[in-house]
């Protein structure tokens, strides 16, 4: 069913700590890894090793520049997958009820059995987080790598999204948004954290920390450290200057 | 947006089909015999071949009948309801008119305003998408009903409906491209409310692509080619409407035909523009400044 549940009983998603972000794009990489071989069609790859490669992905990293007048840009490692939105167009879109938001976690997936790769799932994301396979033809998006936060058969400590698990930096974070009490939900009270595109009305459950106020810095020269020396330096600075 | 020409050709073709078959079913002109055969043979093929080709632009065309699904909530799914709805419903009007002669039933006139509904919901796939401006106004459903009911009437020989319908027809078309042109540049998103940076002074700019190469989303909705010619071809298009428009006006209706061709021209590019021209807010994430 393509039309989405009045509430889910919990909001799982991910809280992105722009901050922290240095932009190893180490979470592409392990998404790319896990998301290939299990849940769906693999995530195929065109010409990867030629002139013109292309590929799917769940999850990219942008790097964005920050320029304010008279100060010196600022550098922002973007890293940008699907926002599982409370109001997500994506699935009321999709005509053969391929796309659906789970009630019991909010998790927007995709059924690749009824999924038809028409792409309008993709047309209506505000924000890019489908790509469909040009190989398997069906539509692909972040799982919240549902086959691991829920998956009995992996270390307790490896049941989070392999983008969380991977992050050298410790930028990403996982858990319930729904619950105020929630780590997650009191990172973002904490840091204030925002959605993307709030004008889409899409109301996303992943949020996003913005970078800390960087140390003003000034354009002025750099003034000298050392105008008066003593000992053996000014005794130095005397020799030198009386030639 | 990339202008997938299955995509044109789906649009424009079922579109002039379902107003074809709009007129035939309120008998304008009233038809027996071959005539009312081969009328609804061309209404059939039009409609038809324009949904074989949506077909065409799938990824995995397995699970097109599946399509049908979900019309409580999704604009594309209504439209493949109500096409297979109009289809249904005109084959007995058409078998009764072949045979039996005119006979204008009200099954004709529901499958006349089944048609209409169909026009319309093709249009709402498109102009429903608040991520893609220039389609996400008012005017986008009335065009494509403008330009089915209109190549309708040109092909049915409704000499006084087209008469009116190519003004109306140029005005809706004019009036899409200056509010389209507009919607970009007014749209509440931007670079900065895209990625949350830059506060109240910062503006934000692309540095570096998450990848070298193209993907998925750049081929298909990061599209920029052929915006460079987009006035010489909307020139093209008012031409064309134009001709008609004075074709409808001068020329007697037994000839109305002849103006088919510069319609089919002129529709062909508009909505070839209507993809090219039209912007995805995803952009934002790739460089396009507002």
């Amino acid at each position: 069913m393509t039309t989405l549940p009045n509430s889910t009983d919990k909001k799982l998603g991910l809280v992105i700590d722009l901050d922290t972000c240095v932009g190893c794009h180490a979470c592409v990489i392990s998404c790319k890894e896990w998301n290939t071989s299990n849940y769906g069609a693999p995530l195929s790859d065109a010409d990867a090793y030629g002139e013109d490669p292309s590929g799917t992905f769940l999850n990219r990293v942008h790097t964005f520049e920050v320029m304010r007048p008279g100060k010196p840009a600022e550098v922002t490692h973007f890293p940008k997958s699907c926002l599982h939105c409370e109001d997500a167009p994506c699935v009321t879109v999709c005509p053969t009820g391929a796309s659906y938001k789970r009630e019991e976690d909010g998790i927007v997936l995709v059924d690749e059995a009824d999924c038809m790769g028409c792409g309008l799932c993709a047309w209506s994301c505000p924000y890019g987080a489908r790509e469909m396979d040009l190989s398997a033809g069906v539509m692909k998006k972040c799982t919240l790598c549902i086959d691991r936060i829920y998956n009995e058969n992996i270390p307790e400590e490896d049941r989070v999204p392999s983008c969380v698990r991977t992050c050298p930096a410790g930028a990403r974070h996982f858990g319930d948004l729904g619950d105020p009490t929630s780590d997650v939900s009191l990172l973002v009270e904490a840091r204030g954290g925002f959605d993307l595109m709030p004008d889409q009305g899409t109301r996303p459950v992943n949020k996003y920390l913005p970078p800390r106020q960087k140390i003003e810095a000034s354009d002025a020269p750099v003034e000298a450290i050392a105008a008066d020396a003593k000992g053996f330096f000014a005794w130095v600075d005397k020799a030198l200057s009386s030639f | 947006m990339h202008p997938a020409s299955s995509l044109i050709y789906f649009t424009v073709a079922s579109g002039f089909g379902f107003g074809f078959l709009f007129f035939l079913g309120l008998g304008m002109p009233a038809l027996t015999g071959a005539n009312a055969f081969w009328s609804y043979f061309i209404g059939y093929f039009l409609a038809v071949s324009g949904l074989m080709s949506s077909v065409l632009h799938l990824g995995n065309k397995v699970n097109a009948v599946k399509a049908m699904s979900q019309w409580r909530s999704s604009w594309l799914s209504r439209e493949g309801v109500f096409a297979i709805l109009t289809l249904v419903t005109f084959a007995p009007v058409a078998i009764t008119q072949i045979w039996d002669g005119p006979n204008f039933s009200l099954v004709g006139y529901l499958g006349s305003f089944l048609a209409i509904i169909t026009i319309y919901c093709t249009a709402m796939i498109y102009g429903q998408l608040k991520t893609v401006p220039r389609w996400n106004q008012h005017i986008t459903p009335f065009l494509f009903l403008a330009f089915g009911i209109t190549g309708g009437a040109i092909i049915a020989q409704q000499d006084q409906i087209a008469a009116i319908g190519l003004p109306v027809l140029l005005i809706l078309q004019i009036g899409h491209w200056v509010i389209g042109d507009r919607s970009w540049s007014s749209g509440l998103d931007t670079a900065e409310s895209a990625t949350g940076l830059g506060g109240s002074t910062g503006t934000v700019r692309l540095l570096e692509r998450p990848h070298t190469g193209k993907n998925y989303l750049t081929t298909e909705m990061v599209h920029l080619v052929g915006r460079k010619h987009s006035d010489r071809l909307r020139g093209l298009v008012v031409l064309g409407l134009l001709l008609c428009v004075l074709g409808s006006i001068f020329i007697a209706p037994i000839s109305l035909l002849v103006w088919l061709l510069p319609l089919v021209f002129a529709a062909l590019i508009s909505r070839w523009l209507f993809f090219a021209e039209a912007e995805h807010v995803v952009g934002l994430y790739y460089g396009r400044a507002k």
